[in-house]
C-alpha cells in the first residue's frame, strides 16, 4: 500500500510506517510507505492514515512514536526514507 | 549478544555473561508469565516486538548502567512468541564489585528496559480468548508488573 495526500507542494517526502500489535491489527496492516507534502512532521503522518486508512482513527492523534529506532515527539520532522513506528503502550516483562 | 529471543530464557548464561574476576556480587531479576487474576486464568502470553528497536534501546540502557555504575556489567534478554504460564519472558543480571551496586545497576536496567522497550503482550486465557494487555505504562510506578 501507498498512501499520498492531495499534494499541492512540488516537494514530497516518502516514509515507511510500521505498525505494530494492536495498531497493525486496526490497520490491517504492518507496513505501508506514505508521501507527504515537504515540511512534514510525524503528526502530519498520523494525520494522513487516520483519513486515509478504515478504522485508523482507534489510533490516537498522539501515539507512542519512534523515528529510526528512536522515541520521538509527533511534532518530530520528516526526512526522505524515514522509518515512522506507531507504538501501541509499551508492556514489556 | 542479542537481547531478543524466541527460545526459553538461558538464565545461566546471563550469569556467565556478566561474570568477571573482579565482581563480587551478581543480581538477577526473572519476570515470569502469572496466571493472573484480571479477565480470567491465563494460559500463556504472546510476546511481540519492534526487534531492530528493542535491540538498540536496551544496548542504550547498558550503556548508561555501565555509566552510572562504573565496573558493573549488565546483560539481558527478552522472550518474543508464546510463553505459558510460570515460564520467563525476561531477565536482566547485574555484576559488580560490590551487592550494593549490583542490585542498583540491575534495578535500573529492568525498570528502563519495562518502561522504554517497544514490546506488547497478548494474552491467551483458558477459554481460547485473547485480549491485548496495555497496562504496564510508564508513570505506573517502580513497581513491575510482571505478565
Amino acid at each position: 500500500m501507498h498512501l499520498s495526500e492531495a499534494l499541492s507542494s512540488s516537494t514530497t517526502v516518502t516514509v515507511t510506517v510500521r505498525a505494530f500489535a494492536r495498531y497493525a491489527e486496526i490497520l490491517g496492516l504492518e507496513e505501508t510507505k506514505l508521501e507527504l507534502a515537504e515540511p512534514a512532521t510525524v503528526g502530519d503522518a498520523v494525520k494522513l492514515l487516520r483519513k486515509s486508512v478504515p478504522n485508523a482513527h482507534l489510533i490516537p492523534e498522539r501515539p507512542l512514536v519512534a523515528v529510526n529506532l528512536e522515541h520521538v515527539l509527533v511534532e518530530t520532522p520528516l526526512r526522505e526514507g524515514d522509518e515512522l513506528a506507531l507504538l501501541p503502550p509499551l508492556a514489556g516483562g | 549478544m542479542r537481547f531478543v529471543t524466541p527460545r526459553p530464557i538461558d538464565v545461566l548464561g546471563l550469569l556467565t555473561t556478566v561474570a568477571g574476576p573482579e565482581l563480587g556480587g551478581t543480581a538477577l531479576f526473572v519476570g515470569s508469565v502469572r496466571r493472573g487474576d484480571g479477565d480470567g486464568p491465563v494460559e500463556a502470553i504472546e510476546y511481540s516486538a519492534y526487534e531492530e528497536m528493542l535491540e538498540a534501546e536496551f544496548s542504550k540502557i547498558m550503556a548508561e548502567t555501565a555509566a552510572q555504575w562504573p565496573g558493573s556489567r549488565v546483560a539481558g534478554m527478552h522472550r518474543v512468541g508464546r510463553v505459558p504460564v510460570g515460564e520467563s519472558s525476561v531477565a536482566v543480571a547485574a555484576a559488580a564489585p560490590h551487592r550494593a551496586d549490583a542490585f542498583a545497576a540491575c534495578r535500573y536496567a529492568i525498570e528502563q528496559a519495562k518502561t522504554r522497550l517497544p514490546v506488547w503482550k497478548k494474552e491467551i486465557f483458558e477459554d481460547g480468548s485473547t485480549a491485548w494487555r496495555e497496562d504496564d505504562q510508564p508513570d505506573a510506578g517502580t513497581k513491575p508488573k510482571t505478565a
